[in-house]
């Protein structure tokens, strides 16, 4: 095995970050907008009250959220091609791409999750205030958008970057496709050049930097968005 | 045959459910077998890590609520390290540099286990969910009210008989629900060792759809599999929660 040999991971710095983790932050970022938005009317449809939305937005959390991530990734992986050709008329299973297809299964799984915060977000806001709004003549969108839905981002801050975080880990389990995200990259490497001690600990370290780092940051945004009661 | 009449129709899926009475590859027995067994390895392998989960996390979860500045801090890192780190590069530190770092008898050994990739993700799983049990165990166990501690000592319990007897009875019951989303975490986190060679139900489902083709059967199965373990899980706890709930108190 011989000694530690920092030179492998010095040599394939710029593959690491800028193929590996240029990937990873932007699956991290794009799934955890989409999933925000899409879990925010997930929750909309849960509290709407009307039997048939409710039902769906109910099922898809519960199924999602009750099956693995990495089953999930497969599923999409194989069934993407097939409702891609139903869409556009194609005679064949059309070739997704591997970027676009793990922004669409992180995206869907995550928006569960994220609906599950954004309904705790909704239903922490006192009734009277959407009441109140109706009162005053305001539709449904507006009581919506101008009243609950940014006292229910404020309110659920902390909670939903604490989902990015755990978005940015889970986004390691692209390795069951091959695809090269940050541990990918490490992966390539480590397999090319025989070196997985080094390769794996260097990843282990990087991830552990930075979703301390993140963890910190949303202790203190925490503390200082906390609205005063 | 087969071959070109699919060729003919690409569009066209030849959906097979009569895929899982037919015999598998592996000659072990039929398909269906197969994601049985996987079923199976997924049970005992949550089952395992939870165990150890459980044991490390009380401990690192008393720790942190100890009147000891020193404990506090380790339990702290303790979290923090298995926390931070996502459990398919834990699972690859556990399987592929331990062995390394180890005095090179117990490295050889260690990986010429039959069954390296199990026990790998037993002790992979189970410290990465020892942390989430950490933090559960520390929030039960400051919910109580710190009369409960007072009173205990004031009953003269030495400090490990109040976490014996008061403290932790009580904290576990409170904490039994977020306990058991853990749980249920950790069931599906067990797909994860797939990628060390782990053959639970993901891994099953998915050399069957390399064997047979029939991908969407494969996963479907998988898929129902999975959603019947969570309510099974889900119904064993709330059997287990009126059986420990203390009579009297509000919601159990």
């Amino acid at each position: 095995m011989g000694g530690f040999d920092f030179d492998v991971i010095q040599r394939s710095l710029p593959y690491l970050f800028y193929e590996g983790m240029a990937f990873t932050l932007q699956l991290t970022l794009i799934a955890t907008l989409g999933g925000v938005a899409l879990g925010t009317v997930l929750a909309l449809m849960r509290l709407s009250g009307q039997g048939a939305l409710a039902g769906f937005a109910n099922a898809y959390t519960t199924l999602f959220r009750s099956l693995p991530l990495v089953l999930v990734i497969f599923w999409c992986y194989f069934l993407l091609p097939y409702i891609g050709a139903w869409l556009t008329g194609a005679d064949r299973p059309i070739k997704v791409g591997a970027f676009n297809s793990t922004v669409i299964t992180f995206t869907l799984f995550e928006a569960a999750f994220f609906a599950e915060i954004m309904r705790a977000g909704i239903q922490s806001i006192p009734r009277g205030q959407a009441a109140a709004g109706y009162a005053l003549g305001l539709t449904y969108s507006q009581v919506m958008g101008r009243i609950v839905l940014p006292q229910a981002f404020r309110n659920m801050l902390p909670v939903l970057l604490t989902q990015t975080i755990v978005l940015f880990q889970d986004t390691s389990l692209v390795y069951v496709i091959s695809l090269t995200d940050f541990l990918g990259a490490a992966s390539k490497i480590a397999q090319r050049d025989g070196r997985l001690v080094e390769m794996y600990v260097f990843a282990a370290l990087v991830y552990f930097v930075i979703s301390f780092a993140l963890s910190q940051l949303v202790r203190t945004l925490q503390a200082r968005f906390a609205v005063k009661r | 045959m087969e071959d070109r009449k699919r060729r003919g129709h690409p569009m066209k899926y030849n959906w097979n459910w009569g895929v899982f009475w037919e015999a598998s590859p592996e000659g072990t027995g039929t398909y269906g077998e197969l994601l049985i067994a996987g079923l199976g390895w997924t049970i005992v392998t949550a089952l395992c890590a939870w165990i150890l989960a459980l044991a490390i996390g009380t401990t690192v979860g008393v720790m942190r609520t100890l009147p000891s500045k020193w404990a506090n801090i380790l339990a702290a890192c303790w979290v923090e390290l298995f926390r931070n780190i996502p459990i398919l590069v834990q699972l690859f530190v556990w399987f592929y540099v331990v062995p390394e770092l180890l005095p090179k008898a117990w490295g050889t050994a260690i990986k010429q286990m039959p069954n390296a990739a199990f026990v790998t993700a037993v002790v992979g799983l189970g410290f990465a969910t020892s942390a989430r049990v950490a933090e559960q165990v520390r929030a039960g166990i400051q919910s109580l009210p710190a009369g409960q501690a007072m009173a205990a000592s004031a009953l003269g319990l030495t400090l490990p008989q109040a976490y014996r007897h008061v403290l932790l009875p009580r904290a576990f019951r409170v904490v039994l629900p977020p306990l058991t989303s853990e749980f249920l975490n950790l069931i599906k986190n067990t797909s994860v060792g797939l990628t060390i060679g782990l053959l639970e139900l993901t891994a099953r489902a998915r050399s069957m759809q390399e064997y047979s083709a029939q991908v969407f059967e494969a996963f479907t199965a998988a898929t129902l599999l999975y959603l019947l373990l969570n309510v099974v899980v889900v119904s064993a706890v709330r059997a287990l929660e009126r059986r420990v709930a203390i009579p009297g108190q509000v919601g159990t």
